[in-house]
């Protein structure tokens, strides 16, 4: 057993806002020296897969998200566009859109790409593992998801859990 | 003079930690980075990277905007 502090992640969210606090938390982890471990389950699978781009926002039904624009003056910037979940639902590819407007804010905001701060993660050595029953009841493929995934389950995540310093659910 | 520099001015949380970080493991013991960024969140958070990792903040500041730390590799 080696005395380097441990983090352990659970990370269940499949929306591309939710798929920061995981990534942000286990490369500034690494970074910091901890041995870091998030384990992926349910929706969450979706942060493993090759290809990011089904990864996105939805303003329906949250009224913590503010729509604002990411380009134009600042007097119209500053607006919060205050649409009804009515509108929102039946507006088709308004996810898309309000999806598309978020990675515009983004990068106007010097933020990191999930891409990027994936494969950061990967560089500090962060130990990604993909619940393996999850897996199965979403009917994906292990050639779904990128390299250097180990699959296991709950006991898995245990192991590693069980000495950390540090468990998140998120 | 810092040993060597790192420009993490328009780059936010957790960037200018992470490439810190990354430019320090290129360096060795008691070399000198010097690190400029933007984002105001950093001052905070390249202190608190210091104390955790154990590398020495020999200088923080402000200029122009731009905020300014000097690391000193442990």
């Amino acid at each position: 057993m080696s005395d380097e502090k441990k983090m352990a992640i659970i990370a269940t969210k499949g929306t591309l806002d939710w798929a920061y606090p995981p990534f942000i938390l286990a490369s500034t982890a690494a970074a910091l020296g901890y041995e870091t471990q998030i384990f992926f389950t349910f929706y969450g699978l979706q942060m493993l897969r090759k290809d990011l781009s089904g990864l996105k926002v939805s303003p329906l039904g949250n009224p913590g998200m503010p729509m604002k624009m990411p380009f134009g003056p600042s007097w119209f910037k500053s607006i919060n566009w205050n649409i009804p979940n009515i509108i929102q639902a039946n507006v088709p590819g308004y996810e898309s859109v309000a999806t598309a407007l978020m990675k515009k804010t983004i990068a106007n905001n010097g933020v990191a790409t999930i891409p990027e701060l994936r494969e950061l993660c990967q560089e500090a050595e962060v130990t990604f593992i993909a619940c393996q029953m999850t897996v199965e009841l979403f009917g994906f493929e292990h050639s779904d998801f990128i390299d250097n995934v180990e699959y296991g389950g709950a006991a898995t995540f245990f192991e590693f859990a069980g000495e950390a310093d540090i468990t998140l659910y998120i | 003079m810092a040993d060597k520099e790192l420009d993490a001015r328009g780059l936010n949380c957790p960037l200018p930690i992470l490439r810190t970080k990354k430019m320090l493991n290129t360096m060795e013991s008691g070399e000198t980075l010097k690190v400029v960024s933007t984002d105001p969140g950093s001052v905070k958070d390249m202190e608190a990277f210091c104390n955790q990792t154990g590398n020495e903040m020999v200088s923080s500041g402000e200029e122009g905007g731009d905020f300014i730390f000097e690391i000193k590799k442990a």
